[in-house]
């Protein structure tokens, strides 16, 4: 059994008795400590910042031209935090109970708890460094709900709410950098960690520009490098995000934790063709006022608008009517996969639901009349003032809709389905955020702790930001005040040399290859294999067969795959390559997870395991712990499990009816 | 021959004439609005080794494009084929390819980021051409962002002008609540509309100068619009400006080229805005 070194006493007081005890380090020897965080999102850039701030010697690092460019910039809705400025009855302990249950009870309390209760400050230091959130006329902020939770705690910036939080992490950082506390690595990609009698004390990284490696060393390494949802080739995340860096200290001992939770966004625009690179959110606030229906009839061939009202299916409002449109994503999806299935999808495709605005229009456009004194407004009128009423909230998100389909979403109902957004697994860590290899330390999307089965709404910002700005300052305190006496390993040093040549066999390995399918086209069949078999549902026997196929996947790579270029360039082609070389890796291993979990929990739904009205059915006596994989060898691997108590919340079976 | 576009070169003006000339539709729905269609095209991209090289023109023809395809999409069906024939892809700076992190930065037909109004390269969609066009594409041209190869330029001038000053100095941990300081809702939402600006350089592309202020006044007037902005408000500005000169970016004459192209439709009234506090620090300063 893993050890979470979750701190003993009451839930509600955990972290202020860990904050009261743990270890510091003095100002002076905080000057000679080095420390490297690599990926510059919300967690890298938030940690970075903050430790720099404190005086450590930072290095930071990321693959993008400009740490502005990290993935969160593209997270659209909001940031929860347990400030109940709304009165409508929030507090930390809903926050926390609400992200416990909407995880489907897989998540830790005490970490969860933690991230409740920091997650107010998260607020003051965002506004306090000038995140422009939206705002009431009063001056004050504004608020908004999001799926699983019936309060408005949700925090926003029009739909670019990552954009301006990322922003302000970013500015915090170019700050430490122009004081020197930080030095900033554009265009580095990490391709291993370097692991000195037992504790991690550097990193091996490519000079994309270059393409040589370089060695850097510190006390200490934080990975913040975001999560691997490109493995399933199409899915909202950017092209560039990949697994690599969290893959390569897992093959250096680091457990890989649930790596089969992962999450499928409900609300995503559908696929055009073969030719698709990625898919496209379209922010769960727009299920605030948007409702979601499909015809009554199967293969209606009607136009949206032709269709009346009684012969449309609102069906999340049917099946669950205590959340309605609202209910969490995991639910959405698989109604939404439910209805495509039996026939009633919408489109050319018929792999689409509709999110109709209609309603939405006409109540906004009737308060306005109300408002400006219109008497008998005509429809039109209505039409029209509830249209700029919606362009406010929603009009970014209306125009990329536009843009990417072609159609007019103030006129007709978008066409939406899911689409994989997010992985809740990753890297195994304890409450102090350290891997189970000493020194190295994973925030953010990159490891796997706070959000179980199944992530709600507007909490990555939140998870991101609490573990960069408010919780590695202080737990990396806790490691390095042990290490002072200890100076910085040279970078000469053998397993600087040992790792550097095994970085570069690899590189040289795939370059001779010079077979002849390209990097992209492996990469589309792995995505295929792992949507089909590992996607939305799955079953022991697909999960096998993927199991088998990502086997031979991984042979024919190393076989025939062709990489134009050459190695001491700027080559796009072979930065792919690696990471499409470690996703086949990690495929096989989310596909053996997915298989080892005989229950339906969250994202992870098991065909095998459901109640009678299609709901995921958890198997609490088996499987209420964390699955840590530890790497032994090519296609091995042995688990490891920590087991989850529930000390404050009863696990029951997730209902939102 | 087709008419000379009025107005000075680079200017929206400019910009709104060259448009017509080359029937180019702002609207995303193009003439042709829901109908799909396929297209031949011939395209001359800029080809260039790396920044030590001299660069040129190549023309690829490429079949069979989808109008449902982004533009992007478009240079991948390019580069596979490019690598099944042996040759080297095409390189080119992209990632979130939703619009939102600023990385894709083509000259398309002369303009940055393309034909359509307010719409990064990523998502622009083929239905903005017809079949048999000719497209020419084309890095960032500025002497402060220098190329790397074929599309790909160094903007990181841009990080370094946020280092002299766009930020508010708050350590973590020193903030006090959240709604401790009400906000004007007009100042608050025209910090965000300035706030917006994902940092991409189309405004630096198609300034005639290579002007970068449109990007530096943008931060000045998102920080200088909010309360907690106000503390380093003069600082601010006059290290900022002082960078972008540093960096090798022109001067700002007001052909207002920037606005016309930028993909987040930030407004000029920054650069307004900045001028004013620009005077009023100097104006102002004890030093």
């Amino acid at each position: 059994m893993l050890d979470s070194k979750i701190p003993e006493g009451p839930l509600n007081e955990k972290w202020t008795n860990y904050k009261g005890h743990c270890k510091l380090v003095n100002p002076a020897n905080k000057r000679r400590m080095e420390i490297i965080v690599v990926g510059t999102g919300l967690a890298g850039a938030s940690a970075a910042a903050s430790l720099g701030e404190l005086g450590y010697n930072v290095k930071a690092f990321c693959f993008q031209d400009s740490p502005r460019r990290a993935h969160s910039i593209a997270a659209q809705g909001g940031i929860n935090a347990a400030k109940n400025y709304q009165n409508d009855g929030d507090s930390v302990y809903r926050l926390f109970y609400d992200t416990i249950k909407g995880g489907d009870y897989r998540s830790r309390e005490g970490n969860v708890h933690r991230l409740a209760e920091v997650s107010v400050n998260i607020i003051d230091q965002c506004v306090a460094q000038g995140v422009p959130f939206a705002r009431e006329y009063s001056g004050l902020l504004s608020n908004r709900s999001f799926g699983g939770t019936q309060v408005q705690r949700t925090f926003y910036a029009a739909g670019q709410t990552g954009q301006q939080l990322l922003i302000g992490a970013y500015q915090a950082l170019e700050r430490q950098a122009a004081l020197g506390n930080v030095k900033m690595y554009s265009r580095h990609e990490m391709l291993d960690i370097v692991n000195i009698d037992g504790k991690c004390r550097g990193i091996i990284v490519r000079n994309l520009v270059s393409g040589k490696l370089e060695r850097y060393s510190g006390h200490a390494v934080v990975l913040c490098t975001g999560g691997y949802g490109n493995v399933f080739y199409l899915s909202t995340n950017a092209m560039g995000c990949n697994v690599t860096a969290i893959w390569k200290a897992h093959k250096q001992g680091a457990y890989f934790g649930n790596p089969c939770f992962t999450q499928i966004h409900p609300t995503c625009i559908p696929v055009t063709g073969d030719h698709q690179s990625k898919l496209t959110l379209m922010s769960e606030s727009l299920r605030n006022d948007g409702r979601i229906w499909v015809p009554q009839k199967q293969g209606d061939t009607r136009k949206a608008n032709e269709i009346p009202e009684e012969e449309r299916d609102y069906y999340l409002e049917r099946r669950y009517p205590a959340f309605g449109n609202l209910v969490p994503r995991d639910v959405a999806s698989r109604a939404a996969k439910e209805r495509c299935d039996a026939g009633y999808g919408v489109g050319t495709s018929k792999q689409a639901v509709y999110l109709d605005y209609a309603d939405a229009i006409s109540r906004y456009g009737k308060i306005e009349c109300g408002k400006l004194q219109i008497e008998n407004p005509t429809a039109e009128e209505i039409r029209h003032h509830g249209i700029e009423v919606v362009k406010e909230k929603y009009g970014n998100l209306f125009d990329m809709y536009e843009k990417i389909t072609g159609e007019n979403p103030y006129q007709v109902p978008m066409r939406i389905y899911p689409a994989v957004h997010y992985t809740m697994g990753g890297l195994w860590v304890d409450y102090e955020l350290m891997s189970n290899v000493k020194g190295l330390y994973v925030l953010g999307e990159a490891n796997f702790s706070d959000h179980g089965a199944n992530r709600l709404g507007a909490s990555a910002l939140m998870q991101g930001l609490a573990d960069g700005y408010f919780v590695i300052p202080y737990t990396i305190g806790n490691y390095l005040a042990d290490e002072i006496r200890n100076a910085i390993v040279s970078t000469t040093h053998e397993a600087f040399n040992e790792s550097e040549k095994k970085v570069s066999d690899r590189i040289n390995q795939l370059m001779n290859i010079k077979g002849s399918q390209s990097v992209e086209s492996f990469h589309k069949r792995l995505g295929k294999i792992m949507w089909e078999k590992c996607g939305m549902a799955r079953n022991a026997q697909g999960l096998q067969e993927a199991i088998t196929e990502i086997k031979g996947l991984k042979e024919e790579f190393w076989r025939d795959v062709r990489i134009p270029g050459e190695i001491n360039e700027l080559n796009p082609e072979l930065d792919k390559a690696q990471r499409v070389a470690d996703f086949i890796e990690l495929g096989e291993l989310i596909c053996i997870d997915a298989l080892n979990r005989n229950e339906s929990a969250g994202g992870h739904f098991r065909e095998e395991y459901q109640t009678p009205d299609g709901e995921a059915l958890r198997q609490d006596d088996q499987y209420m712990y964390v699955a840590a994989w530890e790497y032994k060898s090519d296609h091995e691997w042995e688990l490891h499990k920590e087991e989850l108590k529930y000390e404050e919340v009863k696990p029951s079976q997730r209902s939102y009816k | 021959m087709p008419p000379t576009p009025k107005g000075e070169f680079g200017s929206s003006t400019y910009f709104r004439e060259y448009s017509k000339y080359f029937k180019i539709k702002n609207s995303p729905l193009g003439d042709r609005g829901m109908e799909h269609y396929t297209m031949n095209l011939t395209l001359k991209v800029w080809r260039q080794k790396n920044a030590q090289s001299k660069g040129r023109f190549e023309t690829y023809e490429v079949k069979d494009i989808s109008s449902e395809m982004s533009f992007l999409e478009m240079f991948d069906v390019l580069n596979e084929r490019l690598i099944h024939e042996g040759k080297e892809p095409i390189a080119f700076d992209h990632d979130c390819r939703e619009g939102i992190c600023g990385t894709c930065s083509m000259y398309i037909n002369g303009r940055p980021h393309g034909p359509w109004h307010a719409t990064t390269t990523c998502q622009l969609h083929m239905r903005a051409f017809r079949d048999g066009d000719t497209i020419i594409v084309e890095p960032w041209r500025a002497k402060a962002f220098p190329v790397i190869k074929d599309l790909i330029v160094d903007r990181g001038a841009f990080d370094r002008i946020i280092q002299a000053g766009g930020f508010i100095s708050v350590n973590t941990g020193s903030a006090v609540d959240g709604n401790a300081i009400p906000i004007e809702k007009e100042n608050a939402d025209k910090a965000f509309a300035a706030a917006a600006c994902i940092g991409c350089g189309a405004c630096v592309a198609a300034c005639k100068n290579s002007s970068a202020l449109l990007f530096v006044a943008a931060k000045v007037a998102h920080l200088s619009l909010l309360p907690q902005g106000d503390p380093e408000r003069k600082t601010r500005v006059l290290a900022m400006i002082e960078q972008m000169d540093k960096e090798g970016f022109g001067s700002c004459s007001f052909t207002q080229a920037c606005e016309a192209v930028c993909p987040k439709e930030i407004s000029i009234t920054n650069i307004s805005r900045l001028k004013r506090e620009y005077m009023f620090a100097g104006l102002a300063a004890d030093k």
